[in-house]
């Protein structure tokens, strides 16, 4: 068990502050929330300049067009540009999160290069069409069907809950193409066009008041069978494999914010007075300890993936099922620390706590987060 | 960085497995809960033996010459198997107390208001213990006796809460084990228990919670930072009890018996949160260093 980084490993830490120090400034103020068209740019500009510097697909295999890095200059990478203050991936989850690793593991040459380097140099915007609205956590229920055309699918049906549909260039598009298979067998991962007719985007208001997803209406959308990753109706498995890359590591920039947001709190406690109530006291310390410990349970599944070569092990799922909780916790703690405070919208802990809310139900609920420990991980028997 | 588990760290870990296993079962384990107050010298001795005591010592002493995480990987064994004793005060005081390094002396340690095992030591590390000075306490746990100081002792070493912290790491994750296994053999409603929902995320909910603490308690042993040592012990604690806790309702009234063995973790675990420092003042120390950092 060594924590110490190596000094090629530091010699990167090195570089990319010093790299970060000099962009950092360089950067445009942020967009308003509910400017998408500016928020596209901002997210996108900021790839751009990723893309520059060599740092855009980090972890990605060279032959994807990635830098190859290991997972721990990753971690580095994650934890330096949060300490920096740069900005989050925001409009390039999808691309750099789930579709492009997906295109990355299973796609053919020709599909790599049409959509992977647009990806990495921000120039294209990807979105996640799975959920509907009769399918959430079954995601494999999901009805949206793809009939067949000679060399192109036919599709018609309903997506919700479409992150960043609005702004979106692409989107990695979950349908049934074979209605008498098994629900996870026949079901096929597409690469839509979103200007593609046909496509009727209706943006939903959340409760932080700001429209972050989508309704998506497919009527008779007509996709090339080349845009097809994967084989016909394997596209459960294409899915799968890459989705629990969501899950580990997509929120370790996070876990550095929060560390700071404890910290922030504590500073902003003694000054409001409130740091007299050991309850609150207790609460930021458990907090503390959390966080802390989620930290090292990050370092500790990075370290395993490096050693399995990327598979993800126990600790992803354990991992998204304490944070997502802890991460509301905090910003509870929060409003306790502002008082009234917590009820103006100005403040960016009220907007924080707002959007933690969601953590337990996105990527997978906490529910289901625990069915999945219960059942492949500790074995116990298949519910109803 | 390459925070897992080194091959060597693996086998020292899979060689206490066996030995307690072969030495330590569960007859072993449930004839000294029918005798109270009494260690297995020779068995202690073996442990001896085996470099449990001696482990930190440098070899040019005669030890073993490992560090806190190897330490903190074979109490993370003897708190899994239940393994009675101060383990933690003679390991502590080999090198330093005669004899404590092979096993032939059983060393205690004041900690606290409380000490464990006083009748049965053969020594008291640290500050004199004058006849008189203790009174018996009827101990909750029927494998740690205690003696209640007049004057509370100071609070001892950090390591004495890393040590716990990873004893209640063992504990906890075998609680885990016992209320899965539990859950996949007991049947009602004509299935297995740990097919219903309510049943598996309980489960669910002691595995995160271990595997939580297994992070910050290996983390705490490499950089042995205190804060991070007393972040580990909060979680440790936590996940030792709880997950006593929810093995026992897992189990049902079969949970409530004498004859089951989570009793004997959940009691355990119950001393062992008492070492070291309160959780009161556990929580100060970080809150206070969240103002510091700040
Ligand atoms: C902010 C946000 C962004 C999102 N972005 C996207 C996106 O870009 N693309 C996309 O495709 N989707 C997206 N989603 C959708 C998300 O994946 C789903 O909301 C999620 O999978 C849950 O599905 P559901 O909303 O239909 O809830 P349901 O599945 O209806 O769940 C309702 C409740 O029932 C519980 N429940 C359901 N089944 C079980 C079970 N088997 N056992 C126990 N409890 C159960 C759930 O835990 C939950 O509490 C997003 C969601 C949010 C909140």
């Amino acid at each position: 068990m060594d924590l110490t980084y190596t000094e090629e490993e530091e010699a990167f830490r090195a570089k990319l502050r010093e790299w970060l120090g000099q962009v950092l400034p360089t950067l445009p103020p942020k967009p308003d929330p509910n400017d998408w068209p500016g928020r596209r740019t901002y997210d996108m500009g900021w790839q751009r300049r990723l893309y520059e510097a060599g740092y855009a697909g980090l972890h990605w295999p060279v032959d994807a067009g990635g830098q190859g890095a290991t997972p721990t200059q990753h971690l580095i990478f994650l934890e330096e540009t949060e300490r920096a203050g740069a900005p989050y991936v925001g409009a390039n989850f999808v691309g750099l999160l789930h579709a492009g690793p997906t295109i990355a593991a299973e796609g053919t040459a020709q599909q790599k290069q049409q959509w992977l380097p647009p990806i990495l140099r921000g120039d294209e915007v990807w979105c996640q069409g799975f959920s509907e609205p009769d399918a959430g956590s079954d995601l494999a229920a999901l009805r949206t069907k793809a009939v067949r055309d000679g060399d192109e699918y036919v599709i018609t049906g309903f997506k919700i809950w479409t992150s960043h549909a609005e702004v979106a260039d692409w989107c990695e598009l979950l349908v049934r193409t074979e209605p008498s298979a098994p629900k996870h067998r026949g079901i096929s991962w597409l690469a839509m066009p979103m200007d593609a007719p046909g496509v009727t985007i209706r943006p939903l208001r959340t409760l932080a008041g700001s429209t972050e997803f989508a309704e998506m209406f497919l009527d008779e959308v007509r996709v090339p069978v080349a845009n097809r990753v994967g084989e016909e109706n394997d596209g459960w498995r294409v899915t799968m494999v890459t989705l629990s890359f969501e899950r580990g590591t997509a929120f370790v920039g996070e876990v550095v914010a929060c560390r700071r947001t404890l910290t922030a709190l504590a500073g902003e406690a003694r000054k409001n007075g409130r740091w007299d109530d050991p309850a609150l006291r207790r609460k930021l310390a458990l907090l503390s300890a959390e966080f802390a410990a989620l930290w090292r349970l990050t370092q500790w599944n990075v370290s395993e993936s490096e050693a399995t070569g990327g598979v993800p092990g126990i600790g992803g799922s354990v991992f998204k099922l304490r944070y997502s909780h802890a991460r509301q916790e905090l910003y509870d703690t929060a409003a306790e620390v502002l008082g009234a405070g917590a009820l103006d919208l100005d403040h960016e802990w009220v907007l924080d706590r707002l959007s933690s809310l969601s953590y337990t139900i996105a990527a997978g609920t906490s529910q289901i987060q625990q069915n999945i420990i219960a059942e492949r991980i500790l074995g116990l028997p298949k519910g109803r | 960085m390459h925070f897992q588990l080194t091959d060597d760290q693996r086998a020292l870990q899979q060689g206490m497995r066996e030995l307690l296993a072969g030495r330590f079962d569960r007859d072993a384990l449930r004839a000294a809960v029918e005798r109270p107050g009494t260690l297995d010298r020779a068995l202690w001795r073996e442990l001896g033996e085996a470099g449990f005591f001696a482990l930190r010592l440098p070899e040019d002493d005669g030890g073993v010459g490992l560090g806190a995480p190897e330490a903190v990987l074979l109490f993370e064994e003897a708190g899994r198997a239940l393994l009675p004793g101060p383990l933690i005060a003679t390991h502590l005081a080999a090198g330093v107390v005669k004899g404590a390094a092979d096993g032939s002396v059983v060393v205690t340690q004041a900690d606290g208001p409380l000490i464990e095992w006083y009748e049965a030591a053969d020594a008291v590390a640290g500050e004199e213990i004058t006849d008189g000075a203790t009174v018996p306490v009827r101990s909750v746990d029927p494998l740690t006796p205690l003696h209640r100081l007049h004057e509370p002792a100071a609070a001892g070493d950090p390591l004495v809460g890393l040590f716990t912290a990873a004893e209640q790491l063992g504990s906890a994750a075998r609680t885990t084990e016992m209320a899965v296994q539990y859950a996949g053999e007991r049947e009602q409603f004509g299935a297995a228990i740990g097919s219903f929902q309510a049943v598996k995320h309980l489960c669910a909910q002691m595995l995160a919670r271990t595997e939580l603490a297994r992070a910050a308690v290996y983390a705490a042993a490499v950089t042995g930072d205190l804060a991070d040592i007393a972040s580990a012990k909060l979680l440790a604690d936590e996940a030792a009890v709880r997950c006593a806790r929810d093995c026992l309702q897992v189990h049902g009234g079969m949970g409530f018996t004498w004859e089951a063995d989570v009793h004997l973790h959940l009691k355990r675990a119950w001393v062992r949160k008492e070492r070291w420092v309160s959780q009161g003042a556990l929580t100060e120390l970080l809150a206070e260093l969240l103002v510091e950092v700040g």
